[in-house]
């Protein structure tokens, strides 16, 4: 099927990707990461195959909208009734003229991955939430990866005026594969609506992930993102939040490198109108040659006063041989504005280590408690409680010494 | 069931502990005050086994083992508690957690199963309350955000639970409140026993009010240079510590 305006923007995106190619890092905000090796690996684009069985949804606790290899299987699937939930292929057809005028409009500023994400994704969710609705349990969006292949999905979210929401996106595979997983989700939160994001990325150890979120929000409205960067072997995800007056943005990151993990988190919040708040908090742990990055800017525009914001950034690096590039920045443009941020580098806390072991626990023990402790601190964020203990459970996976089950 | 010879022990080049001698018997109490910076809390860190100390010379023998062989882990399945001066403020680990794990550690070292979950949550309750803590404690994380006087109730808490041999009190009296001193006093007497010795640094005479000390030294410039009975104390509240110096 073709539909004029989508062929316009897969042709304008396609044609630029032509030139462009994946994002060098020559380019600023793609410095700390090459990603040269996704273009030499040539996966070929994903084909629809029989849904393999799969395990890690919230069971009756969300509604579950999952995309094997990018396209969206119904039969898996189970979504809500009175609310606008279905992929964006059956929206074309049923919500044409909604998707049309929100299309790549949160998309302010493009790169090669998003422009390959235009040109070619195969499908992804949307949703539409009217003025006041609430969905009454979170949609958890199941991406599972069985190919040896490039999947670009595409999401559209819009919550109308006073609607809230919550949605879970989790990435994981069948198998150990070689892929690329290609995700943009465009959200749209209405004036004093409400939405909360997770993202769980656990993708196989070999696979390349790009998850781009663009987000809009109107006034007074609020958006919360919990990022649980886990898996892939080489992974970049986006966050890029512009604000209306007296908008809410607050993004938590948990980022956990191993073995050769290339984990690079690149948030920007644009303050675009007064009084807006955000708080963002990152934390990182790097073990083995794994090597984390953190991009977090702020931008206050010029007419943007009052604007309350606070970020900061906190690794530990568990090994000589692991990297951190962090860089948070301010960039401020207003003049009555309350802006903080902090990066902190840094080995678990001798004195800590210490006093767990004066209480009979041991060195290695008492290391894996703080680490544990660390990282949970970004669990316990969580406020879906089944999916608080499967994120729980991960972590438990990589420091299976630091807690009790 | 400890005996300690001739120490000595520098902090890089500086010599803090310059020929300390103590000893201690099982269910002893000894006082030690002293002037600031004399180096009690110094003493205190080296029984318990925390590194950034060189021990220079001399010996510690704990129910005759070599005690300073002893990683610090293994000194407190022994039977070694240090109630810190400053207890230190551990984000994302709950109370309960590390007595859990504490206890736990302690018991398999003996011989002994793990601890019942049923049994340590009635018998970790018992405590917090007996301290007149509130059960939240138990539930937050260790000493985080806890008041000067909330940690100091809490060390006592987890030597409470550990049932240690050899407790080591490093001013455990300071920061508390009238009403905190005769509750960890309480706390402290109720674990007074023939097998167990009470080692407390203190400035004041208050503390051993309640908890009387079968003998008080005086630790100035990295010796005991004076030591005796409960009455030391009194003596020394009245006289300060030039006297000794002058001596
Ligand atoms: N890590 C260190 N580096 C340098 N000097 C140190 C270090 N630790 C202790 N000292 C010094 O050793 C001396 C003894 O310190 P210690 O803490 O043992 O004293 P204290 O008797 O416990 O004093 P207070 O009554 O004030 O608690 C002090 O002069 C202190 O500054
Ligand atoms: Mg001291």
């Amino acid at each position: 099927m073709s539909i004029s305006w989508l062929d316009d923007f897969r042709q304008q995106a396609k044609s630029q990707f032509e030139q462009t190619g994946f994002p060098s890092n020559r380019l600023e905000d793609w410095r700390y990461t090459n990603v040269s090796v996704i273009a030499k690996k040539e996966f070929p684009l994903a084909k629809i195959e029989n849904a393999p069985v799969f395990d890690g949804s919230q069971g009756g606790t969300a509604f579950h909208f999952v995309l094997v290899d990018g396209f969206f299987n119904a039969e898996l699937s189970n979504l809500p009734k009175t609310i606008t939930v279905c992929s964006i292929n059956d929206a074309l057809n049923n919500h044409a003229d909604l998707l049309q005028s929100k299309f790549n409009q949160a998309i302010t500023q493009t790169h090669g991955f998003i422009d390959f994400n235009t040109a070619n994704f195969t499908d992804g969710l949307f949703v539409h939430i009217a003025e006041n609705g609430v969905l009454e349990k979170p949609i958890q969006i199941i991406h599972v990866a069985t190919q040896e292949a490039i999947l670009p999905t595409r999401h559209v979210v819009i919550l109308e005026k006073n609607a809230k929401a919550t949605l879970i996106e989790t990435f994981s595979s069948s198998e150990n594969n070689a892929y690329l997983t290609n995700s943009v989700a465009e959200i749209f939160v209405g004036e004093n609506a409400d939405l909360t994001l997770y993202k769980v990325q656990q993708e196989s150890e070999t696979a390349y992930h790009f998850g781009g979120t663009y987000v809009q929000q109107a006034d007074n409205a609020r958006f919360t993102h919990h990022n649980f960067a886990l898996g892939s072997v080489l992974a970049r995800s986006d966050i890029v939040c512009d604000l209306a007056t007296a908008a809410e943005c607050e993004l938590n990151g948990l980022y956990l490198g191993s073995q050769k993990q290339h984990l690079d988190n690149f948030t920007r919040i644009n303050h675009l109108q007064p009084n807006g708040i955000s708080r963002e908090f990152y934390k990182g742990i790097l073990n083995d040659q794994a090597k984390g990055v953190f991009q977090g800017r702020i931008v206050v525009a010029e007419n943007a006063q009052k604007i309350d914001s606070k970020m900061n950034n906190r690794n530990l690096l568990l090994s000589n041989e692991a990297e951190i590039d962090t860089k948070p920045q301010l960039e401020i443009y207003a003049d009555d504005v309350k802006c903080a941020h902090g990066v902190t580098v840094g080995q678990l806390d001798e004195k800590s280590i210490f006093y767990l072991q004066s209480r009979g626990i041991d060195e290695a023990t008492a290391k894996h408690i703080l680490t544990f402790a660390f990282a949970n601190e970004m669990v316990d964020k969580i406020t879906v409680p089944s999916l608080r203990e499967s994120v729980f459970n991960l972590l438990l996976a990589r420091f299976p010494e630091g807690a009790e089950r | 069931m400890l005996k300690i010879k001739d120490l000595t022990v520098n902090v890089g080049t500086k010599e803090i502990l310059k020929g300390l001698n103590l000893e201690v018997k099982a269910g002893e109490i000894h006082a030690i005050m002293g002037p600031n910076g004399a180096g009690k809390s110094t003493l205190s860190h080296i029984l318990s086994g925390k590194s950034g100390y060189e021990v220079t010379g001399g010996s510690i023998t704990y129910n005759d083992k070599n005690l300073l062989e002893m990683p610090a882990e293994i000194r407190a399945r022994e039977g070694v508690f240090l109630a810190f001066q400053y207890p230190v403020e551990i984000a994302g680990v709950t109370n309960v957690y590390l007595l859990k794990a504490a206890l736990n550690a302690v018991r398999k070292h003996k011989g002994l199963s793990e601890v019942d979950a049923m049994d340590f949550l009635t018998l970790v309750k018992a405590k917090t309350k007996a301290l007149d803590m509130d059960e939240k404690f138990l539930y937050r994380a260790v000493n985080e955000g806890f008041s000067g006087g909330e940690k100091k109730r809490n060390e006592i808490l987890q030597m409470a639970m550990l049932e240690p041999q050899l407790c080591i009190l490093d001013e455990t009296d300071s920061g508390l409140d009238i009403d905190a001193l005769r509750i960890v006093a309480d706390g402290v007497n109720a674990l007074r026993s023939e097998n167990r010795a009470f080692i407390m640094v203190t400035h004041y005479q208050r503390l051993l009010d309640y908890i009387k000390p079968d003998f008080v030294h005086v630790l100035a410039d990295g010796k005991i240079v004076k030591s005796g009975g409960a009455e030391l104390a009194l003596e020394l509240e009245e006289k300060g510590y030039g006297w000794l110096e002058q001596a």
